[in-house]
């Protein structure tokens, strides 16, 4: 199966202006990584902090990755002013189901409806690569990933934005033990393992990526609810 | 008739026509490094401080940590470079070598206007397409020297500049801070903090200040004179058991033995 839309392919032809040839582009990448790990009975969820746009860094402290209940973590990467309308939209549908059931959204039901809704955008899509986490039902953790149309897969793990190309492989390798020999392919991770390999994945996209950097956002969420921690990351 | 011979130096444009045709087909044209860079030199009272940092990108990512943009160009005579990083190494290169002829047959130190000169009407000649952005410092008969030369070949001759991406931060340092008469302590430091400028405001600059003081008869050229950007300790090893790698078929491993006795008489 293949995304509809690359990370590095711009979704659309934006309309041209009738004078100067500089077309305006409504689309816009203000950089920065986002990434999830999904355990047993947790899930984690990181992102930096970083907001550019060029070689200017608009501000050190934007967040990516917000709460939308005490089971579930969304993230969003690539635009950051769509990202944060997606995510109030999200907010809003959650309330109003809390509203109209008398009990909060689970997981699932979120994921689904993210996905509807990046779809509703089909023409105008919304220029994010969100991941939804959570704890489902049953209690145990899960990652939802979509592109940016609403094409939505259940992952163990997954890295998205600037630094996703450097982070992919080595979660890939870290969390999914892909081509070793001797590695139990169903061996989980423990919270702190995947703590230590979220943190190790930023520092290292850190040192290369011009993008990533600044601040590192870690939730962890489990069935007693989401926790969430910052950490330092280089400044450069 | 002479016979047509291929130029043994130079650039040959042979290419150039097939090279468009094959970008237009959408072929991928290979990048060069850049050093999204931060330089800056200023004058102070005994002399010249120049200062960069040591980040090299390719697009956006980081090619080299700790590189070297401060190119020694003669005795009396250093150059910082930004833009293309093979460009700033080989413009930089073959004029140190013209200098130190030129110093040989005049029998004294060459002048920082002529090396200024020879970069100017070598890069003039290329109409800007050897991407080399240069701030030159040097310290000759005539005194200190500081000048900034850019890729087309325009030249300024200024007290304090700044060169490359970051050239607005660190300028802003500059021109809040600077004045005639800086002592050696206050020039350094003044440098360093326009580099840093550069390496936290500025996505292309980054990791560690190198800063060169050239004084009459004297440089000290100080690799990571400020190192405010150490990489921090993994969290763990990510050592692989022996034994981890994939293969997909065995074969004996070939001893001395199984080949013909080598002939060593």
């Amino acid at each position: 199966m293949e995304f509809g839309l690359q990370l590095n392919e711009r979704p659309m032809e934006a309309p041209r202006e009738a004078h100067g040839h500089n077309h305006w582009n409504p689309y816009v990448d203000t950089g920065g990584t986002s990434l999830a790990i999904a355990g047993e009975d947790f899930v984690l969820v990181a992102s930096d902090t970083r907001q550019s746009d060029g070689y200017n860094i608009n501000t050190r402290y934007d967040s990516k990755a917000f709460e939308l209940s005490n089971k579930t973590v969304l993230a969003l990467s690539i635009c950051s002013a769509d990202g944060k309308r997606l995510y109030e939209i999200l907010e809003q549908r959650a309330q109003l189901y809390f509203h109209k059931h008398d009990k909060p959204i689970g997981t699932e039901a979120l994921a689904q409806l993210l996905s509807n809704t990046l779809y509703s955008r089909r023409m105008f899509p919304y220029y994010v690569f969100p991941i939804l986490a959570g704890v489902k039902a049953d209690g145990k953790g899960v990652a939802y990933s979509y592109d940016a149309l609403g094409n939505m897969k259940d992952v163990t793990h997954i890295a998205y934005g600037s630094a996703a190309a450097l982070v992919q492989p080595f979660l890939d390798s870290q969390v999914g033990f892909a081509n070793q020999r001797n590695a139990d392919p169903n061996r989980q991770l423990t919270r702190d393992q995947a703590m230590r390999i979220a943190i190790d994945a930023f520092t290292g996209s850190t040192e290369r990526d011009i993008y990533t950097g600044d601040w590192l956002e870690i939730f962890v969420v489990d069935a007693t609810g989401v926790h969430k921690e910052v950490r330092e990351l280089k400044h450069d | 008739m002479a016979p047509l011979l291929e130029p043994n130096a130079g650039f040959k444009f042979d290419n150039a026509k097939r090279n468009q045709l094959l970008s237009d087909k959408g072929y991928m044209v290979p990048t060069a490094t850049k050093t999204g860079t931060t330089i800056v030199g200023l004058i102070y009272k005994d002399g010249v401080v120049l200062g960069a940092d040591t980040r090299a990108t390719n697009g956006s990512i980081v090619a080299d940590k700790n590189c070297r943009k401060i190119h020694y160009l003669a005795p009396n005579m250093y150059c910082c470079g930004a833009g293309t990083a093979a460009d700033t190494d080989f413009t930089t290169s073959m004029i140190s070598s013209q200098l130190a002829l030129h110093s040989l047959n005049t029998g004294r130190d060459a002048r920082v206007v002529t090396a200024m000169t020879m970069l100017k009407q070598y890069l003039f000649r290329y109409q800007g397409h050897i991407g080399a952005a240069l701030v030159l410092g040097g310290y000759d008969v005539m005194g200190p020297h500081l000048f900034t030369i850019y890729p087309h070949g325009s030249t300024d001759k200024l007290p304090y500049v700044t060169m490359g991406s970051g050239s607005l931060a660190a300028m802003s340092v500059f021109e809040s801070s600077w004045r005639p008469e800086l002592s050696r302590e206050e020039a350094v430091e003044m440098v360093k903090d326009a580099i840093e400028a550069g390496i936290f405001n500025d996505l292309g600059s980054g990791s560690n200040v190198d800063v060169c003081i050239i004084t009459k008869d004297n440089v000290e050229y100080i690799r990571g004179y400020s190192q405010p950007n150490e990489r921090v300790p993994k969290e763990q090893s990510y050592r692989f058991a022996p034994g981890t790698t994939e293969f997909i078929a065995t074969a004996p491993a070939a001893t001395a033995n199984d080949a013909a006795a080598m002939d060593v008489s």
